[in-house]
């Protein structure tokens, strides 16, 4: 765990990870509560009377938190976290989880229990939650120090207060969460918590990023330098920096190229999500490397590939082989043990240490709305990445790019939302009837589905950020300066090594063909003639 | 037989040194280009950049040694063509028939006329096509002003003609040195300082 920062919300004390403070660290009963360094908080949260209790609900505890964070609840309801929604100032988008279609489980609406056992909240079950509501502001998945607060994987954002199991008739029976225990011990956020659903994202362990899985849990300096436990130990909020619960650096305002230098105090921008707000503009040693960083993202060269950590990352998902069952079986797993077929959500394909795509990016990501016309011949790009050569704020970008196969309408040529989970005859994971599916998740988004089932092919990138691995492992010159290099297929620049042009080099050899010609000739000649005249 | 001093040891060394410095700038500039792979781009350009500045320092040095000791005379042009065109002609039949070679190099005149227009030309425009290219390849990154905005495909494609037209010197020189007095007569001269010359 990242002991030794201050808790969410007590921003900017100044304090380094690794740096001691009074000690409540031996009231943690983790598993890593004995490689947990003391904290610094100025508060002992098991001394707290308003915490001396046997809480029977999670709302309860946001209840007695808020008697001292007053303010905390109004601020977490400003946030994404919350309300899971983004209007994009670039292209005023209305974007964020409950808004967009993607292509992994494709819509929260119309399947919220499940979804939303990842919002930041209680009991978002359906789309009659109440937002205003403080005490549903779920304080202690981020807070938690002791990793025994799990929310419940179907319960709508609650942890189970009574033993229950879990997956359904595996016979395996989660705990109760003791409430009181984990309320008692809350502390700053940390890869623990972060992870536990950023590193499961799109359903399951390094599903969605590719750079961000459960690796990165306890990763080594290889997988990425700054997290090294060992080392640097960095927590997410190191550079995901939090002012009022709002946290920097979103993949919905990625910054792709950040100009403004060393993030100093005085100096405005504060943002330390970026590489260069640490390490500056030139922060290499070898001058013609630094001559890169106009052109090419610090990520391109120093994440060498993604899904790194052991763990492979799912880069293809095809919703059309589901329903169906191979050879008896719902579930079919690949020699490595990943699930190549399910029958709920159809077919895969995994991958481990995956070089990325490469694609000019200046920030301005495009995505396409519910409601926008697709075309089943071309497939859809989920997302699209704004940026060229020589618009000034582009820089070479890595991409994990993943595709597949999803439901539309093939009658209005619309995205379509699918109700997949619920215990109702509708949801797909009941009766597999796609139209039935279609039919409920659209309505719930106040859209009618024609009836004309069709799958599209679809393709969503994600910006590569993590991983980074140290720099001895970066790309060499060769990795891009090459014929056929990384970049290969990035226009807009002349690259030595990739680049010429054919005409100058077509002319160059002839010319020097023509004089070793003209040389053997008069060579041939001057032998003969030699040996004539003697 | 007689021996005539042709080539004084700086003048020795300068050359051979600028051979192998246009040799290994010649081999990496080809593997930068992406023609084949052989140490390895990085070590290819580190390579690169840093003969380029050892022939900078020998040029200036070289430059100097021109003009304060009068060498640059010997590439000035004959002011009699009909001595080109009779150097042309022993190229192309001459030689072949046996006729005595038409040049008598001394030591104030020791480049034959098409060696004089060769050289002249090397040095007037295919090396500062070269090195202008090559500076302005290198601190790409500083460009400002007029050159603010530019394509460096243009400087790398001018580079890549200056490199191919002294690859075509370079062979076409290590052939036309054998057409001396005898066939290593000139390879000696360079080496020793030293060339036989008929009475």
């Amino acid at each position: 765990m990242a002991a030794g920062r201050s808790a969410g919300g007590h921003r900017g004390l100044g304090l380094r990870p690794g740096q001691s403070g009074p000690a409540n660290a031996a009231a943690l009963t983790a598993p890593e509560a004995s490689e947990a360094k003391a904290s610094s908080s100025t508060t002992d949260h098991s001394k707290l009377e308003a915490l001396d209790k046997d809480f029977q609900t999670g709302p309860e505890v946001t209840k007695a938190c808020l008697t001292c964070h007053t303010e905390a609840a109004d601020q977490i309801h400003k946030t994404k976290h919350w309300t899971w929604e983004f209007v994009s100032p670039e292209t005023g988008q209305r974007l964020g989880k409950r808004n967009i279609i993607n292509n992994f489980c494709v819509a929260v609406s119309s399947n919220e229990p499940r979804c939303t056992s990842c919002h930041i909240g209680y009991g978002w079950k359906d789309g009659n939650f109440d937002f205003a509501s403080k005490e549903n502001v779920d304080c202690l998945v981020c807070h938690d120090t002791t990793g025994s607060y799990k929310k419940f994987p179907t319960g709508a954002g609650h942890p189970n207060y009574a033993s229950k199991e879990w997956p359904p008739k595996s016979g395996k029976m989660r705990p109760p969460v003791d409430l009181k225990k984990v309320a008692q011990n809350v502390g700053p956020t940390s890869r623990q918590t972060c992870g536990a659903c950023h590193f499961y994202g799109g359903g399951g362990n390094a599903v969605k990023h590719g750079d961000i899985d459960s690796s990165l849990g306890k990763p080594d300096k290889d997988l990425d330098v700054h997290m090294d436990a060992e080392g640097l130990d960095f927590a997410c909020s190191t550079c995901h920096r939090t002012d009022a619960h709002a946290i920097q650096g979103s993949r919905y305002t990625t910054v792709a190229a950040d100009t403004d230098g060393m993030v100093v105090p005085g100096k405005g921008n504060d943002e330390r999500a970026t590489c260069r707000s640490c390490h500056g503009e030139r922060p290499m040693k070898d001058e013609k490397l630094n001559d890169h960083t106009d052109v090419v993202a610090c990520q391109t060269c120093h994440i060498p590939a993604f899904a790194r950590g052991g763990i492979a990352t799912k880069m293809w998902w095809d919703w059309s082989k589901a329903g169906r069952k191979i050879d008896g079986k719902p579930v079919v797993k690949n020699g490595k043990g990943e699930v190549v077929h399910s029958m709920k959500k159809g077919q895969f394909a995994w991958a481990e240490n995956v070089v990325p795509e490469y694609r000019w990016f200046n920030g301005e990501i495009s995505y396409t709305e519910l409601g926008d016309r697709v075309d089943p011949e071309t497939g859809v790009e989920i997302n699209s990445f704004g940026g060229s050569a020589d618009d000034g704020k582009s820089r070479i970008w890595p991409f994990k790019v993943f595709k597949g196969i999803q439901p539309y309408d093939a009658g209005t040529d619309i995205l379509a939302v699918p109700h997949l989970f619920g215990k109702d005859p509708d949801a797909y994971w009941k009766s597999y009837d796609w139209n039935r599916a279609l039919s409920a998740g659209m309505q719930s988004v106040g859209y009618s589905y024609s009836g004309e089932l069709g799958f599209i092919e679809s393709e969503m990138s994600w910006p590569i950020t993590h991983m980074v691995a140290s720099k001895d492992d970066a790309i060499a010159c060769d990795g891009c300066h090459a014929r056929e290099g990384r970049l290969k297929d990035v226009a807009g620049i002349y690259m030595p090594g990739r680049d010429s042009l054919k005409p100058v080099d077509l002319a160059g050899w002839a010319l020097v063909s023509l004089v070793l010609a003209g040389i053997l000739i008069h060579g041939v000649v001057r032998v003969f003639s030699a040996i004539k005249r003697s | 037989m007689s021996r005539i001093y042709l080539f004084k040891r700086f003048e020795r060394f300068w050359h051979w040194a600028q051979a192998a410095l246009i040799l290994t700038m010649m081999l990496t500039g080809f593997e930068i280009h992406g023609v084949y792979t052989l140490l390895g781009f990085e070590t290819a350009v580190s390579t690169h950049t840093t003969t380029a500045w050892a022939l900078i320092g020998l040029w200036a040095f070289a430059i100097f040694w021109h003009f304060t000791t009068g060498e640059w005379k010997q590439y000035i042009p004959s002011d009699k063509p009909g001595r080109i065109f009779a150097m042309a002609k022993f190229y192309a039949w001459g030689v072949f028939t046996g006729d005595p070679h038409p040049y008598k190099a001394t030591p104030e005149r020791k480049h034959n006329p098409m060696q004089r227009l060769t050289y002249l030309g090397i040095k007037l425009a295919v090396n500062p096509l070269i090195w202008i290219t090559g500076l302005l390849y290198l601190f790409y990154n500083s460009w400002g002003g007029v050159l603010a905005g530019a394509d460096l495909q243009i400087v790398a494609v001018l580079h890549t003609v200056g490199a191919f037209l002294m690859l075509a010197f370079l062979v076409a020189h290590l052939y036309l040195i054998t057409m001396g007095e005898t066939l290593f007569a000139q390879l000696k001269a360079m080496i020793t300082g030293w060339e036989e010359v008929k009475e």
